[in-house]
């Protein structure tokens, strides 16, 4: 086996398009392990370009949306609507001098970001942009975003404690508690689209829900009631694992100044916003997978049906789609953190372990029972996939 | 010798040595031998500095390398469900714990003293060592061969196979569950014994009897 299976988390199923792209147009004098090896350099740098596109986008977005909110317009200054405002905040990021404060403990102050950034990157690998276009069709998909976005945990409190600021420390631990705790909710609520596609793949449960218009979708109570809680279970989860408001408290503002990166300026602070909202991102495109269609839209259902289904039109489409339903998950969580106001970290424990993880059990246990006992003699049974 | 310069020649020490493990596994079995013995090296290397940093917070963030290394070999051996759960719940959960315990523990000072690293050794070391010999006695080294049946197909991490094997072959499901139970059992107990009493909260509940 090649660094490159590994690399790609060993059983693909589908084809790795960089992989056969090279392998066609490699020379005879260059030896056949170079092709694996570049595919994996490509795939990092499509990666790092994407989580960075979405990361400038969802700066953009986040202070349009905060803005309009608000009764004001936001950045209008740079460009059309301000859309160059990210390039003149990451250029100013970039010239920002790099601070290590002194007391803290050089090394973990270095590493954290890197390591909070890595995570979200690694989680990255298994998302699919496009039916046909991936780096990895793992089979355990969602386990493994699961796996690689909750490291983020580690590179947090490292960056709390090595900053050597009792607000960074503060704001590290109430992240570790949150994350550890919904993460739990968040894995259970999980079950009920995994058991009723009946896989871990995020290309096969896509798969599951196409036909039929939308009306075969997960998240629609003639699939299964309990679907649709779930969802909201698993919404509220993100939010909490992503540290967006409400759930905000390992940086509250007003009370930590900015949580465990009070103490970072810089590129290596813009390594923790890039991580949030390729996060964000990530997350709603996994809700988008398992409860509202991954590619499935009118789009794809013309391009699909005008083109073909191995068409770039179809890819394209399917690509796009799944970028538009996941910015509408993260407009939805930017919409939020501008209307509610921010609970106390005694009421998000409370919340996750008292209420939202008895729920996803009883939502798990009640779409089992569907599944099992009714769904079967549903009368619209045949219609659904 | 200062603290500073022993460290740097800890740390030299243990790059060098990884570095050489490296150049060994390339040699040896080219890309997966690279991948292994840099998996191993970050099992090896991480546990060795978890035992020599002198801070606990930064044993405990040494740790992370000791169980990612360890899910990469899980990789290696085409275990992606053990990799995947190995990251899951040793690096994202049990970790995240580990660390918020230590933060909260105030450091022990008697850690330094010889006996107590002697007794430590022994006790420790001792059987530790007269297993790896164990292991080392009966390992086959250095077999190279066909991968077992399933394997290379990449149906082998599949959690379809898991599943099926885990309800069907040897009933592992019954042992599964109870081990589940008991877990549940112990987590209850440990809340109801660390939940402090309703009295405990009351500020003037002591005060009373004056």
């Amino acid at each position: 086996m090649t660094l490159a299976g590994l690399a790609a988390s060993v059983p693909q199923h589908g084809t790795n398009a960089i992989n056969e792209l090279l392998a066609g147009v490699k020379p005879d004098f260059v030896p056949v392990w170079v092709v694996p090896l570049t595919a994996i350099g490509i795939a990092i740098g499509i990666t790092l370009a994407f989580v960075s596109v979405i990361a400038m986008f969802g700066t953009w977005l986040e202070r349009k949306v905060a803005g309009h909110i608000q009764c004001r317009y936001g950045p209008m200054r740079v460009g059309w609507h301000g859309w160059l405002q990210p390039i003149a905040d990451g250029v100013k990021l970039l010239l920002k001098e790099d601070m290590v404060p002194l007391g803290a403990d050089r090394v973990l102050y270095v590493l954290a970001p890197a390591i909070v950034l890595a995570s979200v990157l690694a989680a990255m690998a298994a998302y699919p942009l496009a039916p046909g276009f991936f780096f990895a069709d793992i089979d355990l998909g969602i386990f493994f975003i699961l796996a690689m976005t909750s490291t983020t945990t580690i590179g947090v409190v490292m960056a709390g404690w090595s900053s050597n600021s009792k607000w960074s420390l503060y704001g590290a631990m109430r992240e570790a508690a949150q994350v550890v705790a919904y993460e739990i909710p968040l894995g259970i609520s999980l079950l009920v689209p995994i058991m009723v596609a009946g896989s871990f793949n995020l290309l096969e449960v896509s798969r599951g829900q196409t036909g039929l218009w939308g009306m075969s979708w997960y998240v629609w109570p003639w699939v299964n009631p309990f679907m649709l809680p779930a969802f909201v279970l698993f919404f509220i989860a993100i939010l909490a694992e992503t540290k967006r408001a409400p759930f905000d408290l390992p940086e509250a503002e007003s009370e930590l100044v900015a949580g465990f990166m009070t103490e970072y300026s810089g590129i290596r602070w813009s390594f923790f916003f890039m991580e949030e909202y390729a996060a964000m991102f990530l997350y709603s495109v996994v809700g988008a997978f398992f409860f509202f269609g991954g590619f499935e839209s009118p789009l794809t259902h013309f391009a699909a049906k005008f083109a073909g289904d191995g068409s770039v039109l179809y890819q394209v489409a399917a690509g796009g789609t799944l970028i538009v339903k996941g910015f509408a998950g993260v407009f939805l969580m930017m919409w939020l953190r501008w209307t509610l106001p921010r609970v106390r970290i005694d009421q998000v424990m409370t919340l996750g372990y008292k209420y939202l993880t008895p729920l996803a059990l009883v939502c798990v246990l009640g779409a089992g029972l569907w599944e099992v006992f009714l769904a079967p003699h549903l009368p619209w049974r045949q219609y659904l996939p | 010798m200062n603290e500073g310069a022993l460290q740097r020649i800890f740390y030299a020490a243990l790059g060098l040595l990884a570095l050489l493990a490296c150049g060994a596994g390339l040699a040896a079995a080219g890309g997966s031998g690279l991948a292994f013995a840099l998996f191993a090296a970050m099992t090896l290397g991480g546990s060795v500095m978890c035992i020599w940093e002198r801070s606990v917070v930064r044993s405990a963030f040494a740790l992370m390398a000791t169980f990612t290394g360890v899910a990469g070999l899980f990789l290696l051996l085409e275990a992606d469900f053990l990799a995947m759960a190995q990251i899951l719940i040793y690096v994202g959960g049990i970790l995240a714990l580990l660390l918020f315990a230590v933060m909260l523990t105030p450091p022990d000072l008697g850690e330094r003293k010889l006996t107590r690293i002697l007794a430590g050794t022994l006790l420790v070391g001792g059987p530790a060592l007269v297993l790896g010999v164990q292991v080392a006695r009966t390992a086959n080294w250095f077999v190279r061969g066909a991968p077992l049946d399933g394997r290379a197909q990449g149906e082998f991490g599949s959690a379809e196979r898991i599943g099926v094997g885990f309800l069907a072959a040897d009933q592992y499901v019954v042992a599964f569950e109870l081990a589940a139970v008991v877990l549940t059992v112990a987590l209850v107990a440990a809340v109801y014994i660390a939940r402090r009493k309703k009295a405990d909260l009351e500020p003037d509940a002591g005060r009373e009897g004056n």
